[in-house]
Order: C-alpha cells, then structure tokens, then sequence
C-alpha cells in the first residue's frame, strides 16, 4: 500500500484494471464500441481525477488563500498540495517554481508577455519548425513589438531538428530557444538536453514546450537545467484549464507580471502596486481550483501506475501499430524514427486525411485530421495535413487491430 | 416544403440502412462529381471553414442558378454534389427561399454542427449568398 501520495509507486501493469478506471472507455460511438485513439488532443480522464472534481466541489468548494474559516483552509491545502505533487513529479528544486496556469497557451503567453519588456531591437529568438501554433504565435507577437527577430530552427525530412544549423543559429544576440520536447503533429522526441546545453554555453534561455511529452517521458527539471517548462494537465489525464509553467526562481523574479489583479499583489495603493512574491506574483486572479486540485490526483494517478511502465506500454503499442500500418500499399508515415511518443501520423498516397478520418469516425474509431495546429510542418512536406492516430497507456493491441483493419476498409472504399 | 430534388435525394437516401453503403454512395457521387475547370480553382472560389478544400461557383442562365464545384477530398466532393442536386436550376429566389432540413433526414445531419471540420454548414451559406446575390441582382 501507499503510505503516502508522495511515495506511491507502481503495483504492476494491469490493463483490465487500468480500463476499469476510464468511464469513458465503455462508452459506445456510432454504434460500436470507442476507439479512442485522438490522446495527443487531450487524454481521457480516470474515475480518481472526475472524483477529485466532485468531492472539491461537494465537500471543499471555497475561496483560497484568502478566507479565515475553516473551509477556505481546507480548500487552500488542497490546491497547494497538488503544487507539491506537481513540484516534485517534475522534480523542481523550490515549490514557488511551479506556476498554475490555464495550460501549456497561458504558459506561453505568460513568459512571451514577460520578454516584451526584455527584449530589445535586434535580439533573436530561435523557434524549432515543428512548433504547435501557440510556441510560435505568442513570440510573433512579442518580436513584432520590440523589434526582435523570430529564427527557425528547421528540421529534416523525418521531423527532426537539425543540430547543426542550431549550432549555427546560435549566436550573442540569442536572447531564447523555444522548442518543444515532443511533436504534436509527428510525435519526434528533440534532445532537449543538447539543445538546452548549447544554448547556455551561448547564454541564451531555453523554454520547453512539455505538453506532448509529460505524460510519456521522465521529466526532470532541474537535471535538464531548462529555463522554462510547460504542460498542460488535459493531456496527463487531468482536468482542461489547468496547466503549469516551470521557471527557475531567479528568472520569474525577473520576469515582469502578467496580469494584474487580486492573488498578485502585496499593497496596493493608487500611487502604486507591490507585487506579492512567487507564484502568486504570476497567479492573478481567482484560479480554477477545482482543476488544480484534480490535476494533482492525475499526477498521483499517473505515479500509481510509473512513467516508466506507460512508456514500455506505450512503446509496445507503437511498434505493433507502425508495422501493421506500414503493411498497407502507400502508406507514409511522418515522423518515423526511433525516438518517438505512441503518435503516428500518416497518409494514404492520393487520399485525403479527412476522408480516412470521416470513415475511421463511423467505425467507432477516434482520430484526429487536418494540420494539428502545426501549419509549418505541414507546408514542410507540402500535404494538407494527417490522420494522428495517438495512443495512451489505456490503448490495447486489439484496438489497434480494428485501426489497422479499419484503414484497410476505408482506402477499399475510397480508392 | 422540401424541393421535388430535395424529395428525390431522401428517397435516395432511405434506401441505405448501413453507414458503409450510405458512404459508399457518396464516394461514388464524389468520384462522379463534374469537376469545375483549375482556373476556378482560386482563393476566390474557396470556402473557408473546412478541413478539405471545397470550390465552388455559380453561374445564370436564364433565370436559373447552376453550380459547380470541387473538392480536394472525396466525401466532401459527395457532399456537395448532393446540395447541387438539391439547389441547382432554380430560380434564385427559390434558393433563397429552400429549406434545409433534408440534410438531416438523409443522416447527414452528424456534418451540420457548425464546428464540424468539414464546413457543410459553410458550403449551404455559400451557396444561398450566390442565390441572394443573383436575387439582388434581378431584382436591380
Ligand atoms: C506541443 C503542444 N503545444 C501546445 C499545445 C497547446 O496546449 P493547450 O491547448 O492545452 O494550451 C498543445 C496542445 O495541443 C501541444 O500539443
């Protein structure tokens, strides 16, 4: 047994019991039973995270970090317990390091806002090819008003970044390097390590884009030295609307507030504001407590189970599928090299991904199509976008045998 | 009051009780679908809103609407050829006037909420804007 939510570790891998906590895994789509092969978008949620929801709001719902009475304390140690669980899943050396957010976007925003008081003409940032719109737009928008300048960091024909042309575009005027550690439209894992290191050795700052990643692979902070991190909670099997920003203590001292509001401040006084100290400095506002809350018991729930058994499930999973799948006459897949999460993006030569995905949907079976919000990877090989099929922990081979056969069946009826 | 075509089209329809050969219908209407020439092949043509490209123009002739279209994606190119089927050679007005309420009975109707990625809501506006403006137009 688990003597403590901090100390829980893994029982053994057992998928009927992994299924059983999953409601949604039992439900029907289109008359057959759900294939839920779309977890790259958002994760389903066990019965612990929907039961933290309820319970919070049944048994807690109070006002943090501000109310006297007895419930506002509950509710307070409650969110502030998920912060610990979140620190120390992540491995972050001090508690204020962690920045509840709305998600891997505000994350974003938060720290690109920051950098338009940072960044002067001229000074660059490095942005990898294979970004999610929203590691990408919010620095167009801090660079167009300061005058810095956006640099790509391109990739090569299998999704990865060319490591070589970093070394290159690395230079004194690099202010930041922001890339993800996983793609969301190929599922390429980066060496964020290299990337991380190299960017220090020219003084520049490193902000990881975690949202594809946290849930499949170890991540430490503090031995990655990173600068920033992010991740949203919906796609760790918690709640949407909540997220985390990971900086380094001294960097978000430095890092000018974003909104303004209650929670942030220390005094206000209309001749002016102090700030209250970290995290609540980035946290204005009443924050989604509810989803705080159920985001740490999908970090406990993700623990019950252990990383490292999700990636080798996982892992099986994508071997098994990328063979069955390759099987198929024209099939591409994007992406395909060894360092990757349980994603496969793929075409049929000559089909569009939104005709696999439309008969995929009526066999039941999730996918997602289109450009996955990554415009620039799609451009890159010149294609209007993919069929996604990402698996989970909660996936199974036999699901994948109705993938495999389902593709089949729709390239029969549309060739 | 559905149009004679509109009637056409869900007797058509009613005949399949299995989705594989509801689909297979419109793969084939799809596949059997004139295409419109590449010079119309424009962002001038181009409804925005879907996930696969739709193009799609109208033209009058003798106080008739006919429309012609393409898509880069089958389903969606079956699609649309049922709302020409539906919509084409009437009088502008009409058009106008038509309902829409067949897209559901033929089971279409999973494609009509607007979020829906493959923008049959965005194709039916588009074509009731040709209508309107031809409208306007006559009545000019
Ligand atoms: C790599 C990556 N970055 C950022 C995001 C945006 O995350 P959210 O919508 O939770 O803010 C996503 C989600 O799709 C993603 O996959």
């Amino acid at each position: 047994m688990c003597k403590s939510d901090l100390t829980c570790r893994p029982m053994g891998f057992s998928i009927d019991n992994i299924r059983a906590d999953f409601p949604i895994l039992h439900r029907q789509v289109n008359g057959k039973p759900l294939v839920y092969f779309d977890n790259a978008a958002t994760s389903q949620k066990p019965q612990q995270v929907i039961d933290a929801l309820v319970h919070y709001y049944s048994h807690q719902n109070a006002n943090i970090h501000r109310g006297v009475h007895a419930l506002s304390q509950e509710a307070t140690d409650a969110y502030e317990a998920a912060r610990d669980l979140i620190q120390s899943f992540f491995n972050a050396k001090h508690r204020e390091e962690i920045i509840l957010t709305s998600g891997t976007t505000h994350s974003i925003n938060l720290v690109a806002h920051g950098y338009r008081s940072l960044l002067s003409q001229g000074d660059e940032i490095i942005v990898g090819q294979a970004e999610h719109h929203s590691n990408i737009v919010p620095w167009q928008m801090a660079c167009d008003l300061t005058g810095a300048i956006l640099r790509v960091l391109p990739m090569d024909q299998n999704g990865q970044l060319k490591l070589d042309d970093f070394q290159n575009l690395l230079n004194t005027k690099t202010k930041l390097v922001v890339v993800n550690q996983v793609s969301n439209a190929l599922g390429t894992i980066n060496p964020i390590k290299t990337i991380i290191d190299l960017a220090h050795k020219q003084g520049a700052r490193v902000l990881i884009d975690g949202a594809q990643a946290s849930s499949h692979i170890k991540v430490d902070v503090h031995a990655l030295d990173v600068d920033y991190y992010t991740t949203s909670a919906h796609k760790m099997c918690g709640p949407t609307g909540v997220g985390m920003l990971y900086g380094k203590k001294e960097l978000l001292e430095a890092l000018p507030a974003y909104q303004g509001g209650g929670e942030m401040i220390k005094e206000v006084y209309f001749e002016g504001t102090t700030y209250a100290g970290l995290p609540h400095k980035f946290e204005a506002g009443t924050p989604n407590i509810a989803g705080g809350i159920a985001f740490g018991a999908a970090i406990k729930y993700l623990n019950s189970i252990g990383l490292d058994a999700i990636a080798k499930h996982e892992d099986e999973l994508l071997q098994y599928a990328t063979a069955g799948l390759k099987d198929i006459d024209d099939l591409i897949i994007y992406g395909d090299v060894p360092d990757k999460t349980a994603v496969i993006s793929f075409n049929i030569n000559g089909l569009h991904p939104y005709d696999v995905g439309t008969l995929l949907d009526q066999m039941g079976i999730a996918v997602r199509t289109g450009q996955h919000c990554a415009q620039p990877v799609m451009d890159f090989y010149g294609i209007p976008g993919t069929v996604r099929a990402s698996f989970a922990f909660y996936n199974t081979k036999e699901e994948i045998d109705l993938l495999i056969s389902g593709v089949r069946r729709a390239v029969s009826m549309l060739l | 009051m559905n149009t004679q075509a509109q009637q056409e089209i869900i007797e058509e329809f009613a005949l399949f009780d299995d989705w594989m050969d509801k689909y297979e219908h419109l793969i084939g209407l799809g596949k059997s679908l004139p295409l419109i020439s590449d010079q119309y092949k424009t962002d001038e043509f181009l409804i925005k809103g879907c996930q696969s490209k739709v193009w799609l123009r109208a033209d009058q002739k003798e106080g008739r609407v006919y429309y012609s279209a393409d898509s880069d994606a089958i389903i969606t190119k079956g699609i649309v050829s049922v709302l020409i089927r539906a919509f084409s050679g009437l009088s502008a007005q009409d058009i106008v006037k038509a309902p829409t309420d067949f897209i559901k009975e033929i089971g279409l109707s999973d494609h009509l909420s607007p979020t829906r990625a493959n923008g049959l809501v965005s194709m039916i506006k588009q074509m009731k804007l040709y209508a309107t403006a031809f409208a306007a137009q006559n009545n000019a």
